[in-house]
């Protein structure tokens, strides 16, 4: 009786940590299409303050997985938690609007100005005026836009890497807790990548934000990411930190890392 | 020309212009919503579009005709010319809405859904901003033809510039034909050009 009573308190002790330090739990997350099953029973947790790199093939699932963190789609079985709770149990709206999301083709609103771009979650919460205006002044400034050049001009305007950036600060604009990357800077030229991952990584150090980015290429996850989440057909592979990565004897993962290879061997 | 067709001419271009006035408001808020809902109801689509495409192409004095024994909106009179018209011009009003708002960036749509935004902020802030040129488009291109089959509602009693082209037509009088030709002609023009003087005015 005893013993039954305690390994209880064990198990609802475990579980109230568990809540506390993970921002972002997969339990057994699937995902299917008809008789498509695109996430098989995703079990992962994203800490506090970690970049989680889902690297993976197309069609491995990663991309379904990004959007089942803010409810743009929710799990055929299993199920999400985020800051401890089901994605469910959340109101949408509320859910979306307490993460930041960045897409590859950025979405911004093209009849919207940079700075209106960048206000618009905090005009959605109702922000007052002047402490929008001074928080978009801030977040241009920190993702490298001169605000005084940059605030009235309008997306077309810009670009790619100027769009990719105001995508960034449109993300960041209400503080949001975690931060979603889908192939963020997958459209852009070699050149202007690099520049913008150093400059993820500046964020990253400035804000210590719990960040979940997807990509399919092995050397952005090895240089962004905490840790490394490789999926394959819609499952886990291997969670682990770049250094154990590199070591890894997996199949999949020996894969990616043989395309690093491929490159460095090239004349 | 005497002062008598001068005073005729302004009369029924008057009743020609309350004519369209009154269909295309008729028909914008008819077509507006439906539109709208059809980007949201994916099977109502071809049922609506369908409708739309056969009121169009029936023959227009025939479709004057049908209505005429239609009992509440038919009889003779400018009711049912109105009826008709307002079936003309929701054709292109409601492919244009639906063309407008489908053709929204997906990138854009799913990032304001991702930012937050409800489904009426949807609607209001970025797809109708984004699909106006094209929904302002369709009801350039009703406008400009409701103003021409107008003429045709004289045919069954409704009025308008068409008076002068019947009448014209049975006395084979090229003048009467003209007075109610040329006046409908730059009504159209006209607003075929103050619309698309909106249109290019629209950003994006």
């Amino acid at each position: 009786m005893r013993g039954a009573m305690d390994r209880r308190r064990v198990a609802v002790c475990r579980e109230l940590a568990d809540r506390v330090s993970a921002v972002v739990e997969f339990r057994g997350a699937s995902f299917r299409i008809g008789a498509r099953e695109i996430l098989k029973g995703l079990t992962l947790s994203v800490e506090a303050g970690e970049t989680l790199a889902l690297l993976g093939r197309s069609g491995s699932g990663k991309t379904t997985a990004l959007k089942m963190v803010n409810g743009l789609l929710y799990p055929s079985a299993g199920e999400v938690y985020v800051d401890g709770r089901e994605t469910r149990a959340w109101e949408p709206v509320r859910l979306k609007r307490h993460i930041g999301y960045v897409i590859q083709e950025i979405g911004l609103f093209p009849h919207y100005t940079v700075a209106e771009n960048v206000a618009l979650v905090p005009w959605l919460e109702k922000w007052e005026e002047a402490r929008i205006r001074a928080r978009v002044a801030a977040l241009l400034e920190q993702v490298g836009l001169d605000p005084d050049q940059f605030a009235g001009r309008y997306p077309r305007e810009l670009s790619g890497g100027q769009r990719q950036r105001v995508g960034v600060a449109r993300a960041l604009a209400a503080d949001p807790s975690v931060l979603l990357f889908d192939e963020p800077f997958g459209a852009l030229d070699p050149v202007t990548r690099l520049e913008l991952q150093k400059q993820f990584l500046a964020l990253r150090r400035d804000l210590a934000k719990t960040a979940i980015f997807v990509t399919h290429d092995v050397r952005e996850a090895l240089m962004l990411g905490t840790r490394i989440a490789l999926l394959r057909e819609g499952a886990l592979e291997v969670a682990v930190t770049p250094p154990e990565f590199l070591e890894t004897r997996n199949g999949e993962a020996r894969a990616f890392l043989a395309c690093l290879d491929w490159q460095a061997h090239q004349p | 020309m005497n002062s008598s067709l001068a005073g005729e001419i302004g009369q029924l271009t008057w009743e020609h212009l309350t004519l369209v006035l009154v269909s295309m408001t008729i028909a914008i808020a008819v077509a507006l919503p439906a539109g709208i809902l059809m980007t949201r109801r994916a099977r109502w689509r071809p049922w609506v579009l369908g409708f739309a495409n056969i009121m169009q192409t029936i023959p227009s004095l025939a479709l004057f005709g049908f209505l005429i024994p239609v009992p509440l909106i038919g009889g003779i009179g400018k009711r049912t010319a109105i009826v008709a018209l307002v079936l003309y011009a929701l054709l292109p009003i409601l492919r244009n809405t639906l063309a407008g708002i489908l053709g929204v960036d997906p990138a854009v749509r799913e990032s304001a859904v991702a930012m937050g935004m409800t489904a009426a902020q949807l609607l209001w802030r970025v797809e109708m901003p984004l699909a106006a040129r094209t929904i302002l488009a369709g009801i350039r291109v009703a406008t400009v033809t409701t103003i021409g089959t107008a003429t045709i509602a004289a045919a069954i009693g409704g009025g308008g510039l068409g008076v002068f082209i019947f009448r014209g037509i049975a006395s084979v009088d090229t003048t009467q034909i003209l007075a109610g030709a040329v006046p409908a002609a730059c009504m159209a023009l006209a607003a075929d050009g103050a619309l698309g003087w909106v249109e290019r005015r629209l950003i994006v």
